[in-house]
């Protein structure tokens, strides 16, 4: 590991209808990014319960990413106005517990934005880099 | 100005009569209380015979289970017949609110009385008739209206023990003559009704008083010295890993937990359950693994889950055979999150938990 560059695990819940197409969209575009996602797909952000976000870290993951449509965008009219309360709420939780709340992003990204999935991965990834490895990996007592 | 009454008699003793003759002349069908039973135990009860009144102890400092639970239970499938007169803590009284706003209970057909609580004993005191030998102790420090000694933690940092909804409020936190006088403060033209006929003197005054002023900054500093305590901030994963590395797992926490309603829990689920090759893969990542997994996820989940409802009534705490001091916890990190949409769990039924709702521009420095 010590001699090879670090290369982050970021688990991303993609909504269908907004961010995962705008991934896609990345994609057939060619845009370069790093390799650090883990896409999984969701039908809404609203859909991502705070526990699965706390599934990731504790298995491993560095960093995880949600990501939907922009406000006042959602397929489903209001999911992404829900999901931010939730994650709001997750993320002080985090915090209250000093237990790396900057690990988590929520950022919105449409069907169009594939430059803009691109900027976000590769901030993220660099965001994370900059963290190092999520230590929760090497506790065995979890 | 608030209405209050004044019976010529012991506290408990004057609800006890109240009740006795509201059930009597038939004002109310049942009463809701705790209730000694024969063989020496306080547990709460239904009781609709006015003889059976005699064993009740509407005031025992001893929470058996929230009664905001039990209360949700019996109206899940439908409201009460009423009117049922229910004697509850605050904190109990906000739990079925809280259950209430989520569908899980009715609030209809009930008469509340709760009163300025001075907190409960530790459920494990209850054996052996230890909270028996410490009334005396008890009644003198809350006459005093000073923080009453012994007490369970989290009912000496808890601040909202003044009730919310109640349509009776008795004043306990600071009435020196508790064991003299009852006063009942009327908040609800239902509960003005309840109390005609019984007699006593009917005046005006104020329930919270500069005393019990004083008494909410002694229980805020409590509050501040059991976070100070419990030190969550800093404590890291390390630290969560090391306050639960003793729990059994028994899941006694989620079953004592008013606002844990779910029938299924997700903890329990078998999408939760590691598959052999998870297990492998795990093992490769960390070279061991707890057995069973997943404690601090259940513990982060739960608080994920209830957080923003948590009523702070340490039943959590009260429960725990290894003593893990999870309501601080909970309490601290319920604050917290509750916090951000500055937001009282229980305090008002029309007031939607806030994950159930939304503003369309808030919350915008949590976006990237």
């Amino acid at each position: 590991m010590a001699d090879k560059e670090y290369n982050p695990k970021i688990v991303g819940f993609l909504c269908n209808w907004c961010s995962y197409a705008g991934a896609d969209l990345a994609g057939s575009s060619k845009l370069k990014m790093p390799p650090a996602i883990s896409s999984i797909r969701v039908m809404c952000s609203s859909r991502v319960d705070p526990v699965l976000i706390v599934t990731a870290f504790l298995r491993g993951a560095d960093g995880v990413l949600v990501a939907g449509c922009h406000p006042g965008d959602c397929h489903y009219e209001k999911g992404n106005y829900y999901a931010r309360r939730r994650f709001a709420l997750l993320r002080k939780v985090m915090e209250t517990l000093d237990l790396e709340p900057e690990r988590f992003r929520l950022s919105w990204i449409s069907a169009s934005e594939g430059p803009r999935f691109k900027e976000v991965v590769t901030e993220f990834t660099e965001h994370i880099k900059g963290l190092g490895p999520n230590p929760v990996k090497e506790k065995t007592s979890l | 100005m608030a209405k209050f009454l004044e019976l010529d008699k012991g506290t408990e003793a004057g609800i006890r009569e109240l009740l006795g003759q509201s059930l009597r002349n038939g004002q109310v069908k049942a009463v809701f209380a705790l209730r000694r039973t024969t063989n020496g135990a306080v547990n709460y009860s239904l009781i609709t015979d006015p003889q059976m009144m005699e064993e009740a102890v509407p005031l025992f400092p001893s929470m058996p289970s929230n009664a905001g639970q039990l209360l949700s239970r019996l109206t899940l499938k439908g409201p009460v017949e009423g009117p049922v007169a229910v004697v509850v803590r605050p904190c109990e009284l906000r739990a079925l609110v809280e259950l209430v706003k989520r569908e899980q209970g009715s609030l209809e057909g009930f008469l509340f009385i709760s009163f300025t609580c001075p907190g409960v004993y530790p459920l494990k005191a209850s054996a052996n008739g230890e909270i028996e030998g410490k009334q005396t102790q008890y009644w003198e420090a809350v006459k005093s209206g000073k923080v009453v000694p012994e007490i369970r933690p989290t009912c000496r940092a808890c601040e909202h023990f003044i009730p919310y909804n109640a349509d009776i409020t008795i004043s306990l936190v600071g009435n020196k003559d508790v064991d003299k006088r009852c006063i009942l403060f009327l908040n609800t033209a239902k509960g003005a009704e309840l109390v005609k006929g019984v007699g006593g003197k009917l005046s005006e005054g104020e329930l919270e008083t500069a005393e019990l002023h004083a008494h909410r900054e002694e229980r805020l500093a409590e509050k501040k010295s059991l976070y100070d305590q419990g030190q969550l901030s800093g404590l890291g994963m390390d630290g969560l890993i090391e306050i639960f590395s003793r729990c059994i797992g028994c899941r006694g926490c989620r079953s004592a937990c008013p606002i844990c309603y779910c029938n299924l829990c997700t903890f329990d689920s078998f999408d939760y359950e590691y598959e052999p090759s998870t297990y492998e893969e795990e093992l490769k990542k960390r070279g061991g693994v707890r057995i069973p997994p997943n404690t601090i996820f259940y513990h982060l989940g739960r608080l994920t889950h209830v957080g923003i409802s948590c009523v702070g009534c340490g039943s959590c705490t009260d429960v725990c055979p290894v003593d893990i001091p999870l309501s601080a916890i909970f309490l601290q990190v319920g604050e917290a999150v509750q916090k951000i949409f500055d937001y009282i769990p229980g305090k008002d039924v029309e007031e939607d938990v806030p994950l159930a709702t939304f503003e369309e521009v808030e919350l915008t420095e949590i976006e990237e």
